[in-house]
């Protein structure tokens, strides 16, 4: 049934692109391949200096702190999974998940206050209404505050930067006074 | 003439042909009919009966699903079903559903109301339901959403964060009794703080932590000024209903959380995941049940001190004089719903015992979670069980075995309700699905056959 019309178009086709592969087009092309494969391998290579250069940078603050994540963990499991669960999603209707939320995410100093301080009123998380009461932690240290914090942000399916003992207090501080 | 009288006879015969044909179809019709095709629908169950598990004989099928976050719910007379639901955002705090085509499904569903919460239940003929802070009442008229204006029965609850759902029940002297939770765990000087000592005296048992009566009759009550505090040292009654058989209120509380966490020196995670027992309470005006005080350890079976007010897990002290529960649950199922079987679709051993919908736990982490089932508790003539409780309807949370964490559970029952025939009504909070359970007899479905 197609054959009636789909032959002659691809019997064009086949003829024009033979009419257009001469031996010159196919050096040319060849030549263009190998032109940007060049260029392309060249950006890698920038790319991969780019990187090692980061990592070079980054050697004060390697990849993440593997103490920091230890203690985390430990203050993690002992004061916020009985809420935010070990999975680290919350209970629905009660308490708020941890992942993939601007809450843990995003501003450092909200977070930190919010693990000192508490957090009590209605909020919204992920789309969902939270109206409870989390209790303040100001009793943990800066470096478990700092611990938890990092382990929250490096586990669940999240990943962002750690967070350091010195940033959490100076929060401390300017709640305090 | 004779050409006459023959067209005559003939067309009065037809006619008479006619309507004896139509009489025998329309006979037909209603013998093989509409009634029998409904109760075969209303008795037919869901392949898994819903995603659930029953006890033997009993057969459950969707009502509805996805309807927002259901909590609790009433049967009309007529078969009208109202579901209190926990927001608005589906378009109400309201739910109505009309079966308009006998098959025990609903066809019609239209939300109303502006007040998310928890309580709703029918009292001489109005729709009575709560926000967290009101108790309202609508009457009832034939439309399946009254259209009467809305009045508002007591008000002046405190507006709390926790467990401020407005949850209630009625006697049969003219009363309404509502939950009013502690709006904390443990009264503790700093909220779930390790190491925070609790408030002596707890100042929240003032206004809360307990169960309150009104008039069910008269509007625009208030809590301070025509409340009487039915009882006290409750920290959170979701769960209570009236029992006709022995005229007295019972209630079931959310026990208290986090042992381990607020006191790691007496509790490990352990023990802090099987303590305290869900108490189930039967109440006299004046009870005292001991919270925030005592909690109830299942294992020694007593009212034990609580850390918070110089408890070790192993001390009794001021608890020794409060009133125990008639039953103990696991820790942490926390029980949402209880509703008197009072009629005669279920067999025998049903009839007057309660059914217990528990939402299922968060606090037993890291232990897996549970709970999440209906149980079913057997009562004596004298008020008290009369035997162990059953699980009635069960995996709620799945048939995966062990669930971790609440948000993996697939249900979480919530709501229970009596049909006029006697089916139970259960709904759940996280997907928003309401299951009809009914019993089918098989000896009634033979002779069914026979007929």
């Amino acid at each position: 049934m197609a054959s009636g019309w789909l032959f002659p178009i691809f019997d064009l086709f086949i003829t024009e692109l033979l009419n257009y592969i001469t031996l010159r087009n196919l050096l040319s092309f060849f030549a263009l391949i190998c032109l940007l494969a060049a260029c392309s391998g060249g950006t890698q290579n920038e790319e991969a200096t780019a990187e090692s250069e980061e990592t070079v940078t980054e050697e004060e603050t390697p990849q993440v702190d593997a103490q920091l994540l230890a203690t985390g963990e430990t203050v993690y499991n002992q004061y916020c999974l009985a809420c935010h669960q070990a999975n680290g999603q919350g209970v629905p209707g009660a308490f708020p998940p941890l992942t993939q939320t601007e809450w843990v995410l995003g501003d450092d100093i909200r977070l930190i206050t919010i693990v000192l301080q508490g957090l009590q009123g209605e909020i919204t998380v992920n789309g969902e209404t939270y109206n409870n009461i989390m209790a303040p932690h100001a009793f943990l240290t800066d470096d478990q505050v700092a611990g938890v914090l990092t382990y929250v942000r490096n586990s669940f399916g999240n990943k962002a930067e750690a967070i350091a003992p010195e940033e959490v207090a100076e929060v401390r501080a300017s709640i305090e006074s | 003439m004779n050409n006459f009288t023959k067209q005559l006879q003939f067309s009065v015969s037809l006619l008479f042909l006619l309507s004896l044909t139509g009489l025998i179809i329309s006979c037909g019709d209603s013998s093989s009919s509409t009634a029998e095709q409904d109760v075969d629908a209303q008795f037919t169950a869901d392949e898994n009966n819903g995603s659930i598990t029953l006890s033997n004989g009993f057969g459950a099928y969707v009502v509805a699903d996805d309807v927002g976050k259901a909590r609790h719910i009433v049967v009309r007379d007529n078969g009208d079903i109202y579901v209190k639901i926990r927001d608005t955002k589906a378009g109400g705090g309201i739910l109505a559903l009309r079966d308009t085509d006998g098959d025990g499904r609903a066809d019609q569903k239209e939300y109303f109301g502006e007040y998310g919460g928890t309580g709703i239940d029918i009292y001489d003929d109005y729709l009575y339901y709560s926000s967290d802070t009101v108790v309202y009442r609508v009457a009832l008229g034939d439309e399946l959403v009254p259209t009467a204006e809305l009045e508002v029965v007591v008000e002046g609850f405190i507006n709390q964060g926790q467990h401020a759902t407005k949850s209630f029940t009625f006697d049969n002297a003219g009363h309404i009794y509502v939950n009013i939770g502690a709006p904390s765990n443990a009264c503790q000087e700093q909220l779930r703080t390790p190491k925070s000592p609790g408030q002596d005296p707890c100042p929240q048992l003032d206004r809360q932590a307990g169960i309150w009566q009104f008039s069910a009759n008269e509007l625009n009550q208030t809590q301070e000024e025509h409340g009487v505090r039915y009882a006290t040292g409750i920290r959170n009654a979701v769960a209570l209903d009236w029992n006709d058989n022995v005229n007295s209120l019972y209630a079931l509380q959310h026990g208290r959380d986090q042992l381990s966490n607020l006191w790691p020196e007496y509790y490990d995670s352990l023990q802090s995941a099987e303590l305290p027992a869900e108490e189930f309470l039967k109440v006299s005006e004046g009870s005292d049940f001991g919270w925030p005080f005592c909690y109830y350890d299942p294992q020694k079976d007593l009212k034990v001190l609580a850390p918070e007010y110089g408890g070790n897990g192993e001390e009794t002290g001021r608890c020794a004089d409060m009133e125990d529960p008639i039953m103990a649950f696991p820790a942490h199922w926390a029980p949402n719903d209880i509703i008197f079987y009072n009629s005669d679709m279920f067999p025998e051993k049903y009839r007057s015992g309660a059914f217990i919908a528990f939402h299922g736990s968060w606090n037993r982490a890291p232990l897996p979670q549970k709970g999440y089932n209906i149980a079913f508790v057997p009562m004596g003539s004298d008020g008290l069980p009369s035997g162990e409780f059953e699980r009635f309807a069960d995996e709620f949370a799945g048939s995966g075995g062990e669930i971790e964490s609440p948000g993996d559970a697939e249900f979480r029952p919530t709501g229970l309700a009596v049909g006029p025939d006697g089916s139970l009504y259960i709904t759940d909070d996280q997907k928003g699905r309401i299951w009809r359970v009914f019993y089918q007899d098989n000896s009634e479905q033979v002779a069914g056959l026979v007929r």
